[in-house]
């Protein structure tokens, strides 16, 4: 009874309409209305040197937080990205000094190496059953532990020049980073994957009910292992691009990433429960953080600042969709109480 | 402190389920690598090396002790690393505004502080009821702003503080530093409300199954709530006891320490999915963390693999336990299928 009468009150919103006030649609009037305000009241905001800084400075996490969003989207989690990327860096610092090969080996033997990473992690998860989060806390210490062994405390710093001003180069008077072509290739895949195909939907499947989906046809085990082999992949991918950026390898490339990652990803709206977000939702929290820390950095605001609004953010960011459920179911009962309570009077006089 | 223990549950329980425990194959580890090590460096026994142990262990034996408590009720705590900071810097404050503060007074400020910071993480778990995992990655953030802005580049160094301050970390008692029984205190009282009083048998309860724990009508947010306020007054006092231990507190201190101590209670055999392991385990494998570090100096092992041996620990636990629950479970169909 009351089933329906809920139908009926909620069957009056269209799906665009829900689209427009989401989550994802939410964080990113927020962004616009930093970037809105950040332009008119922070000197210098507005300029092509802040798209290329900024860009420069979100690349890493932004590019992390696309298969880490599949991956809690499937209700699991990877702490180790940042150490694989500390791996991938360290190793290809070594192969670079001590290998003799020439660069574009080396790039693509240390993406691999992330490859293998993120292989043993859905190894460990999918075939032995074991909890993700317990897994990559053990894999967070192995791989940074690992880079330490590989490179000990020195830095390998004589990569090619032309690689370092390619990375920093920007697409004519644009101030964009010529290297974001790829990130928008890479974006552009993970978008595609997660919303355009079986294998994205049934993610979403996944992470409401593990067993529901297997009921369904889906290949759990299958599917959780290929994404701790993409996040690994892009970990590596990650790894490189801070090796070439910064034109130094060392152990500790990419150290505490993990945390800002995922703070980003459940920005933007990616349930920690899974079955829950979406690509450009993860962009938007990406984007929002990455900018609101230049924009007040350009402000002279204190570091410290930053971090605290960071925090708060990501609090609010979950506290408030529990808050507005509650008022909503709130709203929804009182207002089913009031159609009941119509319809048993109309009953009534009509005995 | 294993002996304890082992006193404790060989007295308790038969000598088969007190092999079955979850805490011998953490306390063979110790003791293996302890008997390895000395073997290998006979001076890794001597009194002094041996204090140092203990020392260094001191502040993550009772920090385990508290996010154990968390991580039973199937929750986590990020935010400890920027408490203890938070906390030890205070202290320094404390004893720079104050002069002649008495340390008793000190110590319960610390715990009250530490307990009002873990109150606000518990009721924004339970309140909200968002994953706590979220929550305290956030608190995390900004009690760590929170103490930047406060400490800027300002230092207290153990010089400022009280000469009997300091001297908590350097006295002992029958061998063992004041702040070591201090912990093993922690240890010992935590470790038996968890096992025989009814509110710590309700967070085991509460761990295995959130659900049927309120269906049972277990006050599941007041005892979870209760638990972060526990970890939190934990943490104050590692946090105080930090401040007498180590040289100096700034804006950086306890940063990065969240994850040891996750790691510390994983590897004690306590669940990361909550019900299961005991607050002594997780005192052990604090124990085993902090000793391997001593281990790998005085065997003169390459310092760059203490991290990875760390990782391996923390891998080979999990399966362990892994294997543990897959064997019971698989007993249990057994025994089950019998009695029909």
């Amino acid at each position: 009874m009351s089933e329906t009468l809920t139908a009926s009150i909620v069957k009056s919103r269209s799906a665009i309409g829900k689209r427009l006030i989401g989550h994802d649609a939410v964080i990113i009037y927020v962004l616009i209305a930093v970037v809105i305000v950040s332009c008119l009241t922070v000197r210098y905001f507005a300029s092509t040197l802040t798209v290329g800084f900024l860009l420069i400075q979100v690349i890493p996490i932004l590019l992390l937080a696309l298969p880490m969003a599949l991956v809690i989207i499937s209700g699991e989690i990877d702490l180790s990205v940042a150490s694989i990327a500390g791996l991938t860096s360290a190793v290809m610092g070594v192969l670079w000094r001590d290998s003799g090969w020439d660069i574009v080996t080396v790039m693509v033997a240390s993406v691999f190496v992330g490859v293998v990473c993120g292989a043993f992690n859905g190894f460990l998860i999918t075939t032995l059953g074991l909890p993700s989060l317990a897994v990559t806390i053990g894999t967070l210490a192995l791989f940074r532990g690992l880079a330490l062994v590989v490179i000990g405390d020195q830095k390998v710093a004589n990569f090619p020049k032309e690689l370092n001003i390619f990375v920093l180069s920007k697409i004519g008077a644009t101030g964009i980073p010529v290297v974001m072509i790829f990130v928008i290739l890479i974006i552009a895949f993970f978008a595609i994957l997660l919303h355009f195909t079986p294998f994205g939907r049934g993610l979403y499947a996944l992470g409401y009910s593990t067993e529901a989906a297997s009921f369904v046809g889906i290949r759990v085990g299958h599917a959780k292992f290929w994404l701790f082999i993409a996040t690994g992949t892009v970990a590596g991918l990650v790894g490189v691009f801070l090796t070439l950026r910064l034109a130094s390898a060392g152990p500790d490339n990419g150290t505490g990433m993990e945390l800002s990652v995922i703070a980003a990803v459940l920005l933007g709206g990616v349930s920690i429960f899974g079955g829950k977000g979406s690509i450009p939702g993860v962009i938007g929290g990406v984007l929002l953080i990455g900018v609101l820390t230049y924009s007040l950095r350009l402000a002279k605001v204190p570091e410290t600042a930053l971090i605290i609004v960071t925090g708060s953010l990501l609090v609010i960011s979950v506290v408030a969709p529990s808050v507005t459920a509650w008022a909503k179911e709130r709203i929804r009962l009182s207002r089913v109480h009031k159609v009941v309570q119509g319809s048993s009077t109309l009953g009534s006089t009509h005995a | 402190m294993s002996t304890i223990t082992e006193e404790k549950t060989g007295a308790m329980h038969s000598v088969r389920s007190f092999l079955r425990a979850r805490e011998i194959p953490v306390a063979g580890a110790l003791v293996a690598l302890v008997i390895i090590t000395t073997i290998i460096n006979p001076r890794f026994l001597s009194p002094q090396s041996l204090k140092d142990l203990m020392l260094n262990a001191t502040i993550v034996i009772i920090l385990a002790v508290g996010q154990a408590l968390v991580i039973i009720t199937r929750n986590v705590d990020l935010s400890v690393g920027s408490i203890l900071g938070l906390v030890a810097f205070g202290t320094g404050t404390l004893f720079d505004v104050f002069a002649g503060i008495p340390i008793p007074l000190v110590f319960l400020a610390g715990m009250v502080f530490g307990g009002v910071l873990g109150a606000i993480n518990g009721l924004l778990v339970t309140a909200a009821k968002v994953p706590a995992l979220v929550i305290t990655l956030g608190t995390m953030y900004i009690y760590r702003g929170v103490l930047t802005s406060w400490a800027g580049s300002k230092q207290y160094f153990s010089g400022d503080n009280p000469r009997e301050f300091g001297a908590l970390s350097v006295d002992t008692v029958f061998g063992l530093p004041i702040i070591t029984l201090v912990a093993i205190a922690v240890v010992i009282a935590v470790g038996f409300f968890m096992r025989a009083v009814r509110s710590g048998r309700d967070l085991y309860a509460i761990g295995s199954d959130p659900d049927a724990a309120r269906l049972f009508g277990l006050a599941v947010s007041k005892r979870v709530l209760a638990a972060f306020v526990a970890n939190g007054a934990l943490v104050g006092l590692a946090g105080v006891l930090y401040t007498s231990r180590y040289n100096s507190v700034g804006a950086l201190t306890g940063s990065g320490l969240e994850l040891d101590v996750v790691a510390a209670v994983v590897v004690g055999g306590v669940a990361i999915s909550g019900g299961t392991g005991t607050v002594v385990g997780a005192a052990i494998g604090a124990v085993l963390l902090s000793t391997i570090t001593g281990a790998l100096t005085a065997t003169r092992v390459d310092k760059f693999w203490q991290q990875a041996i760390v990782g391996v620990l923390i891998l080979s636990a999990i399966i362990v336990d892994r294997i543990v629950s897959v064997r019971n479970a698989r007993k249990l169909r057994v025994s089950e299928a019998r009695d029909v």
